[in-house]
């Protein structure tokens, strides 16, 4: 699309005072909105506190003033934990005011589908231009008719383990299934290097990794008709089953009690071989070679390598986590805010986001697969078309509303996380069953 | 009252003019409604309509953004078959009453003696109290962190364990840790009001019980403790109601977790209204706390009661 210039903008909004003058009072009570950039020229934006602190530092340093120059809006961008953005939304929606836009995670604009202003013209527009979605941020930004989100990013979801950790125990390269990983998982975790992986109640980690974990056992919540729940299944209980054993035997067990964060710690001070993350660790360790160092004091970002998810028995899989801003529906300033999302997504105002991820998230686009900064570190090269292949949550059903619940009350990683702390895997999955069954009737 | 009024009358019988609304204040029944009325607004404002409106939206099936239309007591049905929820909150009330009570008394013991620093060490002893539940529950999550426990750092240097204490991801062992917070913080308010009490019981009855030869456990046993009752059911009745209704701590140390193993009833039901947005749902879910408080309340108004008559 055209870049928004100052003078573009003021072309624009001047001619919008000039067809109000026209009309007159009459024009804008028949429009039942006040002109739209008279209305407020600031915009409330919420995200996330990110991963790659340095993209928050470009935000407000960068975007916020650049925004103010090309669109005359100021720009408050808020950041908050991402754990607490759902109770934020709720809390928005339910008093009426709030940020304009917010930055969902998973399926959440799936929630409040109801509550959020359609964009569909805006989000095709971006995919034309941009050679268009990931099916992923379509169907989480999508309810089929209509677009309920404006598609961000996706942050790629792959293992990051210690090269020379696994070496020692005679692996040059990543295990390739389940029964491999949990093999060399049980001789790090002898070494006192276990793998570390969340089963706690947290929105990335945790889905990203017991999600495609179930699908590649062959498990599903619910049949393509996104009604009819399957989850207890042969193919789940064995996954569980599977799943009590590898927890023991490879795991470290504090990983009940993780949120998003932990494992980053974890692994940054060395008690952890291997943990499924976006890529914030190894490019957290490359910005601070001296402080992050391996036992044998070399850098530790030299010896940590990226390697996907195993396979399991049904196949193998990924959950990529998919990012949309919603324009919400409470909002007294949607053509503005609506404006700005349409800047803020547009390629050039992107790419100097972009550009400061590092590679920690893919475009929503596919586009982004050919920009220069996957040419830049091999070792982040397996993130690069990570989201071609993803999955969500629901399968085989729709990442719908349903879907969204399933997640946010994290059903699915619950029942692993029951079973690996002693309850009977056959209980454990009868139990989600019914929780996932409650939802869908 | 009739009565009264009619010298009141004669009173200002040489009064000339007074207006209605004169005359309506006069009146103290008038008098004092009115007096009441901005408590009255205050109380319907933030305890009646929340209340109100918690009952409506647990008999619907609202969702965020979605009003919902009435369901009945669908909601209370299906939270009676929710495994989640039921023992967590009663559990962790339970103990963490008792050991506030039994280290809050001894505590208001030893503080009622008299020591150098007196004053210094009562005030100390409120810090818990005093600081920000979230701001202390977080150094407490530090402490309890799986991977850099500081609690399990020293145990390990010392030679006690030989591996890390699980603390937050065990679902005993969370349990447990939240009920330690909860006590290291409610003790110094079960100490502080528990020796106020102990101050206003006169020393002449310790030390008649002395004369009589009493030994101090008896001198506790049969002089302080019957005198120190009354305050200690109140302070125990309002603990309890305010444990009962535990958020903020349970939220910031496990959310809830490990997989559901201590959501109090106020976390589960945030979890499920605002963090799910299944409004309903959390409003039945914090509802369903009501009938249990109701009793204690009903309780403790009846003793006071009591007390006060006698």
């Amino acid at each position: 699309m055209a870049r928004f210039t100052r003078r573009n903008f003021l072309k624009l909004s001047g001619g919008g005072a000039v067809a109000a003058k026209t009309g007159g009072m009459a024009a804008i009570l028949a429009s039942g909105r006040a002109p739209a950039f008279a209305q407020s020229s600031a915009v409330h934006w919420l995200r996330w506190v990110d991963f790659v602190p340095a993209s928050d530092e470009v935000m407000r340093k960068e975007i916020v003033p650049e925004c103010q120059k090309a669109l005359g809006m100021t720009l408050k961008f808020e950041t908050i934990n991402a754990n607490d953005i759902q109770a934020r939304t709720t809390a928005a929606i339910q008093s009426g005011s709030g940020p304009d836009v917010i930055c969902g995670v998973n399926n959440w604009p799936q929630l409040y589908a109801e509550s959020v202003v359609d964009v569909s013209d805006l989000a095709e527009e971006i995919g034309k231009a941009q050679e268009g979605f990931y099916t992923v941020s379509r169907a989480v930004a999508s309810d089929g008719k209509k677009w309920i989100g404006v598609p961000w990013c996706i942050v790629g979801a792959q293992i990051a383990y210690r090269k020379s950790w696994f070496e020692e125990i005679g692996l040059n390269k990543f295990p390739e299934t389940w029964e491999e990983y949990r093999d060399a998982g049980k001789k790090l975790k002898a070494k006192g290097r276990p793998i570390g992986q969340t089963l706690g109640h947290t929105f990335g980690d945790a889905p990203t990794y017991a999600y495609p974990y179930l699908w590649s056992w062959g498990g599903k919540e619910v049949e393509a008709d996104g009604k009819t729940v399957v989850l207890d299944s042969k193919a789940t209980v064995d996954s569980v089953k599977f799943m009590t054993g590898f927890w023991k035997d490879a795991h470290d067990e504090g990983g009940f009690a993780w949120d998003d964060t932990n494992n980053n710690r974890a692994f940054l001070s060395g008690t952890i071989s291997s943990t499924l993350n976006g890529a914030s660790i190894y490019i957290e360790a490359k910005r601070k070679p001296d402080a992050y160092q391996t036992e044998k004091g070399t850098p530790l970002w030299q010896d940590i390598l990226h390697a996907p998810l195993p396979k399991g028995i049904a196949g193998q899989y990924s959950y990529h986590l998919p990012m949309s801003n919603m324009l919400m529906g409470y909002s007294k300033n949607q053509q503005a805010a609506k404006e700005f999302l349409r800047w803020i997504t547009s390629k050039d105002v992107f790419q100097i986001w972009f550009n400061s991820q590092q590679g920690y998230t893919i475009g929503a686009t596919t586009v982004w697969e050919k920009d220069p900064v996957w040419g830049k570190d091999p070792v982040m090269l397996p993130y690069r078309s990570a989201a071609r292949n993803a999955r969500f949550a629901g399968f085989a059903g729709p990442p719908d509303r349903k879907a969204a619940e399933v997640l946010s009350k994290y059903i699915i990683i619950d029942m692993y996380a029951k079973a690996a702390q002693g309850m009977p895997a056959e209980e454990a999955v009868k139990w989600a069953h019914e929780e996932v069954k409650k939802i869908h009737t | 009252m009739a009565i009264s009024y009619a010298v009141r009358e004669r009173a200002y019988a040489g009064v000339p003019r007074r207006g209605p609304v004169t005359r309506l204040l006069e009146d103290e029944r008038w008098l004092g409604a009115l007096l009441l009325l901005p408590t009255a607004f205050l109380l319907a404002l933030f305890i009646a309509y929340p209340f109100v409106k918690g009952v409506l939206l647990s008999v619907t099936d609202a969702r965020v953004g979605v009003p919902g239309t009435f369901v009945g007591l669908q909601n209370f049905i299906a939270l009676a078959h929710d495994s989640i929820f039921r023992e967590a909150t009663f559990l962790y009330t339970a103990v963490t009453t008792v050991f506030k009570l039994a280290l809050g008394l001894w505590l208001a013991l030893l503080l009622n003696r008299h020591f150098p620093g007196k004053a210094l060490t009562r005030a100390f002893v409120l810090l818990p109290f005093i600081i920000p539940t979230v701001l202390s529950t977080f150094a407490w999550k530090w402490m309890f962190d799986p991977t850099f426990s500081v609690i399990n750092w020293t145990l390990y240097k010392l030679a006690i364990i030989d591996s890390r204490i699980n603390w937050l991801g065990d679902p005993q062992l969370a349990m447990i840790s939240i009920i330690i917070v909860n006590v290291w913080r409610g003790v110094p308010f079960y100490a502080i009001s528990l020796l106020a009490g102990l101050q206003t019981i006169s020393p002449e009855l310790q030390e008649a019980a002395a004369i009589d030869g009493a030994r101090p456990w008896q001198r506790f046993w049969h002089v302080t403790w019957p005198l120190l009752l009354p305050v200690t059911m109140v302070v125990v009745l309002f603990s309890v109601i305010q444990t009962f209704a535990d958020f903020q701590l349970v939220y910031v140390l496990t959310g809830g977790g490990p997989a559901n193993a201590t959501h109090l009833f106020a976390t589960y039901a945030y979890q499920i209204g605002v963090g799910t947005g299944l409004l309903s749902e959390g409003a039945a879910v914090s509802l369903a706390m009501f009938p249990a408080l109701l009793v204690v309340v009903i309780v403790q108004l009846l003793y006071i009661r009591r007390v006060e008559i006698h």
